[in-house]
């Protein structure tokens, strides 16, 4: 099973908001708006909450990765 | 060709007399530039323990390998000396520049026969004009010289903090605005144009071209097993003779200070590695050697060589509040954390300075502290927040002080860390 964690693309990301309110568990807000990511690796249970975050995002800005392979992006529909 | 006499000891990079060297002076003092097969060249780098002076410390060998595995020996990649110097209290890149021109260049052809470069170019700031003139001056001299076709070109960005910063310098270089980028692809995977590109600050590529000559058992001759061979210093503050000196990594803090001059008056705290640095405080620093493992417990790093003494008659927090405040405004303004997160943290940090916040503004710093970092593009806000930390840290309680009581009385003393002018453009 590949460890996978999911990343901001901080230069894309202008704070709309969606993803803390798509997936709580794992992203909360700063003071500012801006989402801060746990970085510890998703597991089975929060995957479809990530999969609905990426999908969702006004600006496209996450994405997951295998932890072993940094920018390598795994395609939404392959996370359930 | 053996060492220059001089070249055994700590003046390597720098000339015995402040004379800029042309290419004839430097082929007598060096002797021509050997030419090295990549393999034996990027094994000398290892074997040397060379570290990129930029300010990131990392393996020189370990950066030309990557960039030469990428691009197969194809001709395909590109080389970039990185002399954008952007750091404010930093002058040693465009001092070695001014005397030893033809040191570097030679570093720059080492480096692009060993990755295989389709091109080779020079990257300076707009506002060091003086070093873009010189630079084209030597590299003239030598294609007078030499029947190579190479062409090394010199490019030049804006005057901003993150403009040297190696993802904004690609961007530079290929045609956009000098912004970093998000990585990865690492610029050995993606640089210039979308090919293998090597970036190296100007200092190292200067000691390449020494590894090159003289060998990697003479480069580790001096200075210590972590951090061997010299470094450029840029020492000012409270000496009393400022400016760029070369010293052998073993070199104490306080040794390094003596060879500027001295103190002038009383040491409180030092400012090591530049404004992405650390403050420490002067009695513990004093006897630590500028080698990365003995600065480590201190939590400092050399950086870009920069050292700062700030006298007991300075005001840490007033010099502190006016560079984060360059350092808010130096953002690119790309990433939420760093350009909403910087001023916000700035602008309470002055008003912590001048007496007009509340205590729970201290808390409330050291929150946003940890908030913003790694949250970045480029390492930015982890740069302005490692320096924030340490002057908490170190100036604690004079921090407490102008909480309760406003600026004290060496508020108003010219200032030690210089602020440049800020640019507009970002091209």
């Amino acid at each position: 099973m590949v460890r996978l964690r999911l990343r901001v693309d901080p230069i894309k990301c202008k704070a709309h908001g969606m993803c803390g309110e798509l997936f709580p568990e794992r992203i909360r807000m700063d003071d500012w708006g801006y989402p801060v990511i746990e970085p510890r690796a998703l597991s089975d249970d929060v995957l479809e909450h990530a999969r609905r975050a990426i999908t969702d995002c006004p600006r496209a800005a996450l994405w997951v990765e295998p932890v072993d392979e940094p920018g390598a992006r795994v395609r939404p529909d392959d996370l359930d | 060709m053996s060492p220059p006499a001089d070249a055994g000891t700590t003046q390597r990079l720098l000339p015995g007399r402040p004379v800029p060297e042309d290419l004839d002076a430097h082929l007598a003092g060096f002797g021509p530039r050997p030419i090295l097969e990549p393999a034996a060249m990027i094994e000398a780098l290892d074997q040397s323990g060379l570290r990129g002076r930029g300010g990131a410390d990392f393996p020189t060998g370990v950066k030309w390998r990557a960039v030469t595995e990428r691009s197969q020996g194809g001709g395909d990649a590109v080389v970039v000396a990185n002399a954008a110097e952007c750091e404010p209290a930093s002058f040693k890149d465009r001092f070695l520049l001014t005397y030893r021109p033809h040191l570097v260049l030679d570093g720059l052809e080492h480096a692009a026969e060993a990755v295989g470069a389709r091109r080779v170019i020079i990257y300076t700031t707009r506002s060091h004009n003086d070093i873009e003139a010189a630079l084209r001056a030597a590299i003239r001299e030598r294609r007078r010289r030499d029947d190579s076709d190479r062409f090394v070109e010199v490019l030049v960005g804006p005057n901003r903090y993150v403009a040297g910063e190696e993802t904004a310098l690609i961007a530079r270089v290929s045609g956009h605005l000098a912004k970093p980028k998000v990585v990865p692809p690492r610029p050995f995977q993606s640089g210039v144009d979308g090919l293998p590109t090597l970036v190296q600050n100007v200092e190292t590529l200067a000691h390449a071209a020494l590894v090159a000559r003289f060998g990697a058992a003479w480069f580790r001759s001096v200075g210590t097993q972590r951090s061997p061979g010299t470094a450029l210093l840029t020492v000012s503050g409270a000496v009393r003779t400022p400016g760029v000196l070369e010293a052998t990594c073993d070199t104490t803090v306080g040794a390094v200070v003596d060879r500027a001059g001295g103190v002038e008056g009383e040491p409180a705290a030092v400012l090591l590695g530049g404004y992405f640095g650390r403050w420490v405080s002067a009695d513990r620093i004093w006897n630590h050697a500028i080698d990365a493992d003995s600065l480590r417990s201190t939590g400092a790093s050399l950086g870009t060589g920069v050292l700062v003494v700030a006298p007991t008659t300075s005001c840490g927090i007033t010099e502190t509040d006016r560079v984060l405040a360059y350092l808010a405004g130096q953002s690119a303004g790309q990433c939420g954390p760093c350009h909403v997160g910087l001023p916000a943290i700035a602008e309470t940090f002055h008003k912590v300075a001048t007496g007009r916040a509340r205590p729970a503004a201290l808390d409330l710093l050291a929150r946003w502290s940890r908030d913003v970092r790694g949250r970045g593009a480029c390492r930015h806000p982890d740069g302005a927040m490692l320096f924030l930390d340490s002057a908490m840290e170190v100036f604690a309680a004079d921090l407490r002080r102008h909480l309760k009581q406003g600026e004290c009385r060496y508020a108003a003393q010219p200032s030690l860390l210089p602020v440049p002018a800020i640019e507009a453009g970002w091209w």
